[in-house]
């Protein structure tokens, strides 16, 4: 069984086209196997929402009559710094970035981190205005040297999201072994394996139903926060060759995306800042990637359950901050970081997730009732993304 | 016997006093205090699992109200905004008593407020600050 790209196209403009989420697939498959299940889907949907640190948006602000020259001045948001280190109008606002008076980790107590980069993008799709202000060092044909005013997206020529690192293809479960509680950018880590926190939609997470990157590639259009967006580059720290497991998928954080999406198009409903105490300010994304089932290689793939996957655990007090000790305290698959605790050095550790699944189920649906509607149609990639080292041994996905 | 939880709010002029003391001996009440926050000269404030039977509990709060004391029910305390919570479930090993608790079929969180004892430990660790409290 064969299928392209473009034939799947053709069923969506027919209305014809059948479309699962990645959770409903595995049902699917097993009632009536890969073979047939290959046969009779057309595209499968997989979705995420959760904190992705590496985001951002650039913006282009429209001039007033005396015109301003932004590059290499400097430029604030609500008091939130942006980079204004590029042409004359535009700037970026990273969703990790706080304003200079911030309290952050002073004092010995955890900061709270109440609003950053992250809390302007999200307020600024919402539709409110935010303060700009900004200056500059005038130059002939820049003359103005100051400039503040509230503005809103309207305000902007172009304002997109330009994500470096978004949807890792997985994820550590981070605990604590020290005596004190940690503060960490998986959470608060209560001390003595007080609890076990992981971030990822298991089965529903988008690279992990094409583990391989057989689909996925620069140019695959997505659903971002509500809005088109496309997958533009590998993200920063892309790293195919984690260790994997038979089915392929990675056992640790591998394949990122770098991704691309038009900020005024987003719903605010799908673009939520995030405060985690004691670490700082980040943004909540919403990606939903639609996997087209090109043969019974990709069925098999999508039809992955949490039981499937795995996770490593790792110490968050010593391992991951220095470098020293153990690097791992074992491995668990998302069917037990779901089930409420998993075992740790034969301790039952109760597990919390920041990667929400209810929000990764309606980000599915909605890809899928888009594809079905006929308002979203599938891309096949410019070029494929950096993908493992073939021909491991062992490994059952070489060909 | 009848089991209430409620935040009590000393005026400053009686945090000093032994309140709680006339509470058990005078009213017969069992008292469990589950959080304070008393400060000489500021508002107290504390939260109280009491444990009578319906006339014990009216002549306890007849005589908080006599002396100044506010009562209100504890379910106040801790909001749980649902617009603003995503679901994720980073708040649900931090909850001790299962008040915050996720349907493992939905995936939805919910707050339960009756079993919330309000420990503020699920305030910090809310990433989406979707849950605050008015006791701090």
């Amino acid at each position: 069984m064969k299928r392209t790209i473009s034939e799947i196209n053709e069923k969506i403009r027919s209305g014809s086209v059948v479309v699962f989420t990645a959770e409903e697939i595995i049902d699917v498959v097993r009632q009536k196997g890969v073979r047939k299940a290959a046969r009779e889907v057309d595209v499968v949907t997989t979705g995420t929402f959760s904190p992705m640190c590496s985001s951002g948006a650039f913006m282009n602000i429209r001039q007033e009559k005396e015109k301003m020259k932004l590059g290499g001045g400097w430029a604030t948001l609500n008091g939130v710094p942006a980079y204004a280190g590029l042409a004359a109008a535009d700037i970026y606002i990273g969703a990790t970035a706080i304003p200079e008076n911030d309290p952050r980790n002073t004092n010995g107590r955890p900061g709270r981190f109440r609003y950053g980069g992250a809390h302007v993008i999200e307020e600024l799709a919402q539709g409110k205005k935010v303060l700009l202000r900004a200056g500059g060092y005038g130059t002939d044909c820049y003359p103005k040297k100051r400039r503040e005013q509230m503005i809103g997206l309207e305000d902007m020529n172009e304002a997109f999201l330009f994500n470096p690192r978004n949807c890792y293809q997985n994820y550590n479960v981070a605990v604590n072994l020290s005596e004190k509680p940690i503060y960490t950018y998986m959470g608060k880590l209560k001390p003595g394996l007080g609890n076990a926190n992981y971030c990822s939609a298991g089965q529903l997470s988008p690279l992990l139903n094409d583990p391989m990157y057989r689909t996925i590639g620069i140019g695959t259009r997505i659903f971002l926060s509500g809005a088109e967006g496309y997958v533009v580059w590998n993200g920063t720290q892309h790293n195919p060759d984690s260790p994997r497991l038979e089915n392929g998928t990675p056992c640790a954080a591998a394949g990122t995306l770098a991704l691309v999406g038009n900020l005024k198009k987003m719903d605010p409903r799908w673009l939520r800042a995030v405060s985690f105490t004691g670490y700082g300010v980040s943004l909540s994304m919403a990606v939903g990637l639609p996997i087209p089932i090109l043969d019974e290689e990709m069925m098999k793939f999508v039809s992955v359950t949490d039981a499937d996957l795995k996770a490593p655990v790792v110490d968050y007090s010593v391992f991951y901050p220095t470098g020293e000790g153990k690097p791992r305290l074992g491995e668990v698959t998302y069917a037990q970081l779901k089930s409420g605790a998993i075992e740790v050095n034969g301790k039952s550790v109760p597990t919390g997730c920041f990667s929400s699944y209810a929000k990764a189920r309606e980000v599915a649906g909605c890809l899928k009732s888009l594809i079905r509607d006929g308002g979203f149609y599938l891309t096949q990639a410019v070029s494929p993304l950096p993908g493992p080292a073939l021909k491991k041994e062992g490994v059952a996905w070489t060909k | 016997m009848d089991k209430i939880k409620v935040v009590l709010s000393f005026p400053p002029s009686r945090v000093e006093d032994p309140i709680i003391f006339h509470l058990i001996t005078d009213c017969g009440l069992m008292v469990n205090i589950l959080r304070a926050s008393i400060d000489p000269g500021k508002v107290g404030r504390m939260v109280v699992e009491l444990t009578g039977d319906g006339d014990q509990l009216s002549r306890g709060a007849d005589y908080l109200e006599a002396n100044g004391v506010e009562i209100e029910p504890l379910t106040e305390e801790i909001q749980h905004d649902e617009e603003r919570c995503v679901s994720c479930t980073a708040c649900v090993p931090a909850c001790p008593t299962g008040a915050l608790h996720v349907d493992r079929e939905t995936w939805v969180v919910f707050h339960e407020p009756d079993r919330c004892v309000v420990c503020l430990s699920c305030v910090d660790v809310c990433p989406y600050r979707a849950v605050t409290a008015n006791f701090q």
